[in-house]
């Protein structure tokens, strides 16, 4: 008995950074997939072709929107719970561009409600629901770039300047996670069921496609030649084999993604979407692991007490099944849900 | 160009103000949310239309302030790591978890049946509704409950150890969360959400027989309004007196300056007005009845009551806000007691629904509990001050290592952006009171010129 407790006590702390990378990293991907189409819808607003697009557009994710957000929230409040220091020598560092996203974030959000109470200012509230989507949505690509390569940090705090997230390579991770989201918003829209509007994107999706390809093929090139780690980590001959699917599956999925668009097929284009999306997430994270802020910190030295990280991981055990139960109930009964569905 | 710019003020009145903007919307969601589920359950059992209307009408207020809580909820949840970085490091051990037990308990179950609640009428049965409703607003009161226990541990914190670098580990789970403050703070806070709801309903409801329109529609709201207030409003102030008494325990100097005592000595007196001087220790234009201070603090004649020069200056909170937010909270909480018992008593006589100067008093009170949550928030948290986890962490140390330059950015950035927002929802949902539920409301907003558009079922059952 006493030797096992003595065995947990020290397993716990290298087991439970680990069990909670991987819930808040699942908690990132659930929203950059659901708040990445949400976002999207609003970034293609003003080349919808019509007010009638818009309404129908903007009403295939109103009921959805507070709960894609809330991945966010637990994205945040679970970094701080877990990782302590990480979210302590993170969100300083990207003070700027965190609160630009939250601006966005906030203008785009009351725009779902005040759009369909203004008939006179309803201009305004559409520029607000694109405006602040697509500085959301450039925001959190410049967060990723800049959290890629890194903060520069002395005594467990964030001791670089301003606007050190500022850099070339974050401006073209801006841009794919921009391209990134359309695909994913694009997808959203050929598959709902009032497919009025589908017309419109359909007829840009080409040139996105392209867009989101080069994109991908850019940022992947460019990570490895910034940190000479990450390169020795993906060309070293051993891993070389071992990570090659990712690029390749990545390939396959913008093939698929292609031809299903091709095809005219209904759900191909989103699930393609997601895969390349859950692709592009591996490959960043298997050139991460184990950092949380790399070059420097690692998920042991950022996690917080194993008490605090047991404390939560009761809760969360049950907690997050039920979650993603009760949010599948939500999509189920408001799948086609349409701007005839209204409370307003 | 900014370095003296200090980002700790800078950092201080930037939470100050987006807290109290994010606190204005729970305080009216928790209350309307319970209400929305009385309705519904009143309709339910008597299939009276007339509760079916009026929850269709503040269901869309509803939609309009929980949207507003939540997008100035979700900076909330970024300015510690942003703003209070510090805190963050040395804290996070405690206060993140209570935090992430509030997003995986209340906020996703407040997001999740949202949609249900607000676009699922005609998709779901009605127990599923019924249902969807019920766990929104069990997801506000939740929500209250983490965060306020997150905020009195803050003010009186225990369960926990430091280590050698400053960094706090929790060491009872149980005494972080029920933590000495919690209870008070909790049942003083979920009052005064109801306390507040019920006054912006009551108001509404008297102004529309005021104005003759929508009457019988506002008798209910009125009536419900009011056969909580009368009960609630004297409670809260047992409950404040309470809470009041627990401080005086665990944060004597808060006590001392919210009545602004600056003498330590027995039989003091109760302060009706003044203006405190910290300079130079003292009040000026003091108007005060003696012993009374004593007695309600201590519930005795001459009970001991430490002032604030017993405290060393640099751990003293500046009394002036704490003052007058107190007083202004306690003189509303009278009104709301007086108002209460008023139309009772009109009530009883059968002559609520008639007397007008009673109905106008009602209607112009509306407003009157958000400003005595804001006045409450001041009073605990700048009278928490040094501190802002209270003998452990001061505030100057919790600040993150921004520049100032950033903050004040990003503060005048607020400013704006919630100017726009507050305007905008304020006159929606004033448009929408104006409206009122008895009539068939022209197609809101959107549609105009579209036939296709089916009129908002409002006569249909809901
Ligand atoms: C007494 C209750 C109370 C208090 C003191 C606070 N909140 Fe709040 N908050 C709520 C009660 C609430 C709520 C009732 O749950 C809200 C308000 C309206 C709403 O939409 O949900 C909400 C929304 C809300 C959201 C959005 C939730 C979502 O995505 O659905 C976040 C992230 C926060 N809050 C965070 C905070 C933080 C970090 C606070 C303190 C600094 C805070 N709140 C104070
Ligand atoms: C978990 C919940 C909360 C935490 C962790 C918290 C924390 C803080 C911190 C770090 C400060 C900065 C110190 C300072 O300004 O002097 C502060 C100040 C303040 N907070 Fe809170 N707070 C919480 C809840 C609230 C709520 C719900 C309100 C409601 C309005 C509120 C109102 C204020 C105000 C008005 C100030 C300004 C005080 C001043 O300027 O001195 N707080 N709080
Ligand atoms: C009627 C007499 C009342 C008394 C004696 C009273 C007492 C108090 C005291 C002593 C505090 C500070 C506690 C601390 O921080 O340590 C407080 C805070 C507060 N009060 Fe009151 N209160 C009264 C009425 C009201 C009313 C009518 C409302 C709102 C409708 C209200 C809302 C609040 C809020 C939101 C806080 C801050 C949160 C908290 O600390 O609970 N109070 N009250």
């Amino acid at each position: 008995m006493i030797a096992s407790n003595l065995d947990m006590a020290q397993l716990l702390p290298i087991f439970l950074p680990l069990v909670w990378a991987a819930i808040l990293a699942l908690a990132v991907f659930l929203y950059v997939l659901l708040g990445g189409y949400d976002l999207g819808l609003g970034v293609l607003f003003p080349i919808a072709p019509s007010d009638r697009d818009r309404d129908a557009m903007m009403a295939s994710v109103s009921p959805f929107w507070d709960g894609n957000e809330t991945w966010l929230v637990l994205g945040g409040g679970g970094l701080l719970a877990a990782f302590p220091l990480a979210y302590a020598t993170m969100l300083p560092a990207l003070y700027i561009p965190i609160f630009l996203m939250l601006m966005g974030l906030i203008l785009r959000g009351v725009a779902f409600e005040f759009r369909f109470k203004s008939s006179t200012y309803r201009w305004g509230w559409d520029l607000a629901f694109a405006g602040g989507s697509i500085v959301a949505a450039l925001m959190q690509g410049v967060i990723i770039g800049a959290f890629v390569r890194g903060f520069t940090v002395e005594n467990n705090q964030f001791a670089g300047g301003p606007f050190d997230w500022l850099s070339p390579f974050s401006i073209v991770t801006a841009v794919a996670v921009l391209s990134g989201y359309v695909l994913l918003s694009a997808g959203w829209l050929i598959m709902k069921p009032t497919r009025h509007c589908a017309n419109g994107p359909m007829a840009l999706r080409a040139t996105r496609l392209i867009a989101v390809a080069v994109f991908i093929v850019a940022f992947s090139v460019w990570t490895p030649l910034l940190h000479p780690e990450i390169a020795d980590r993906w060309f070293s001959p051993g891993n070389m084999v071992m990570f090659s699917p990712v690029p390749l599956l990545t390939a396959a999925a913008v093939i698929g993604l292609w031809r299903g668009i091709a095809k005219r097929q209904r759900f191909a284009p989103f699930l393609w979407g997601i895969l390349i999306f859950m692709l592009c997430y591996t490959g960043l994270a298997v050139s991460l692991f184990p950092y949380i802020i790399p070059p420097d910190i690692t998920i042991w030295e950022a996690a917080a007490a194993p008490k605090s990280q047991l404390f939560m991981l009761y809760g969360a055990i049950p907690l997050l099944p039920i979650i993603l139960g009760y949010t599948a109930y939500s999509y189920y009964v408001l799948w086609d849900a349409t701007e005839h569905d209204t409370y307003h | 160009m900014f370095s003296e710019l200090d980002p700790l003020l800078l950092s201080r009145i930037q939470f100050a103000f987006t807290i109290s903007f994010h606190i204005i919307f729970p305080s009216f969601t928790i209350g309307l949310a319970a209400w929305l589920v009385v309705l519904e359950a009143l309709w339910l059992k008597t299939g009276k239309q007339i509760y079916a209307d009026i929850s269709r009408h503040w269901i869309k207020i509803f939609a309009i302030s929980f949207g507003m809580g939540v997008v100035s909820g979700v900076v909330m949840s970024y300015e510690f790591g942003t703003n209070w970085s510090e805190l963050s490091r040395r804290g996070g051990n405690v206060i993140g978890p209570l935090l992430s037990y509030e997003v995986l308990t209340a906020f996703f179950l407040e997001a999740g049946f949202l949609g249900i609640m607000l676009f699922g009428r005609e998709r779901v049965p009605k127990a599923v509704h019924f249902f969807a409703t019920c766990m929104v607003a069990l997801g506000t009161a939740i929500s209250a409950f983490w965060i306020l226990s997150a905020n009195s541990w803050m003010q009186t914190p225990q369960g926990f150890t430091v280590d050698s670098e400053g960094v706090l580990h929790v060491a009872d789970w149980w005494q972080v969360i029920f933590n000495p403050s919690f209870p008070y703070r909790f049942t003083h806070m979920v009052i005064a959400a109801y306390l507040t709801t019920a006054f912006v309903v009551g108001g509404v409801g008297a102004w529309y027989i005021l104005r003759d329109r929508c009457v019988p529609h506002g008798r209910v709201m009125l009536g419900m309004a009011l056969s909580l207030i009368v009960w609630l409003a004297p409670l809260q102030l047992v409950i404040g007196d309470m809470h009041g008494l627990n401080t005086l325990e665990h944060q004597p100097a808060k006590i001392a300056a919210l009545e602004a005592h600056w003498e330590t000595g027995s039989s003091v007196p109760l302060i009706l007005f003044a203006w405190p001087d910290p300079e130079a220790e003292t009040n000026h234009y003091e108007v005060a009845i003696p012993h009374l201070g004593s007695l309600i603090l201590t519930h005795s004649w001459d009970g001991e009551i430490k002032g604030l020069k017993s405290f060393a200056p640099e751990d003293r909170p500046n009394p002036i806000i704490p003052f007058f937010a107190f007083r202004i909270m306690v003189g509303i909480g009278f009104l709301m007691i007086a108002l209460g018992i008023t139309g009772a008593v009109l009530w009883l006589m059968g002559r609520l629904y008639t007397t007008r100067w009673y109905l106008h008093a009602m209607a112009w009170s509306f407003p009157i509990g958000f400003i005595a949550v804001l006045a409450g928030w001041f009073v605990a948290e700048v009278g928490r001050q040094p501190w802002v986890v209270y003998n452990v962490l001061r505030t100057a140390d919790a600040v993150s290592p921004v520049p100032g330059g950033s903050v004040l950015t990003t503060l005048l950035l607020f400013f704006v952006v919630y100017g726009i927002i507050f305007g905008a929802g304020i006159y929606y949902i004033a448009q929408l009171v104006r409206r009122g539920p008895g009539e068939t409301p022209p197609v809101p907003g959107a549609g105009e010129g579209d036939p296709s558009r089916r009129p908002m079922a409002a006569g249909g059952a809901p």
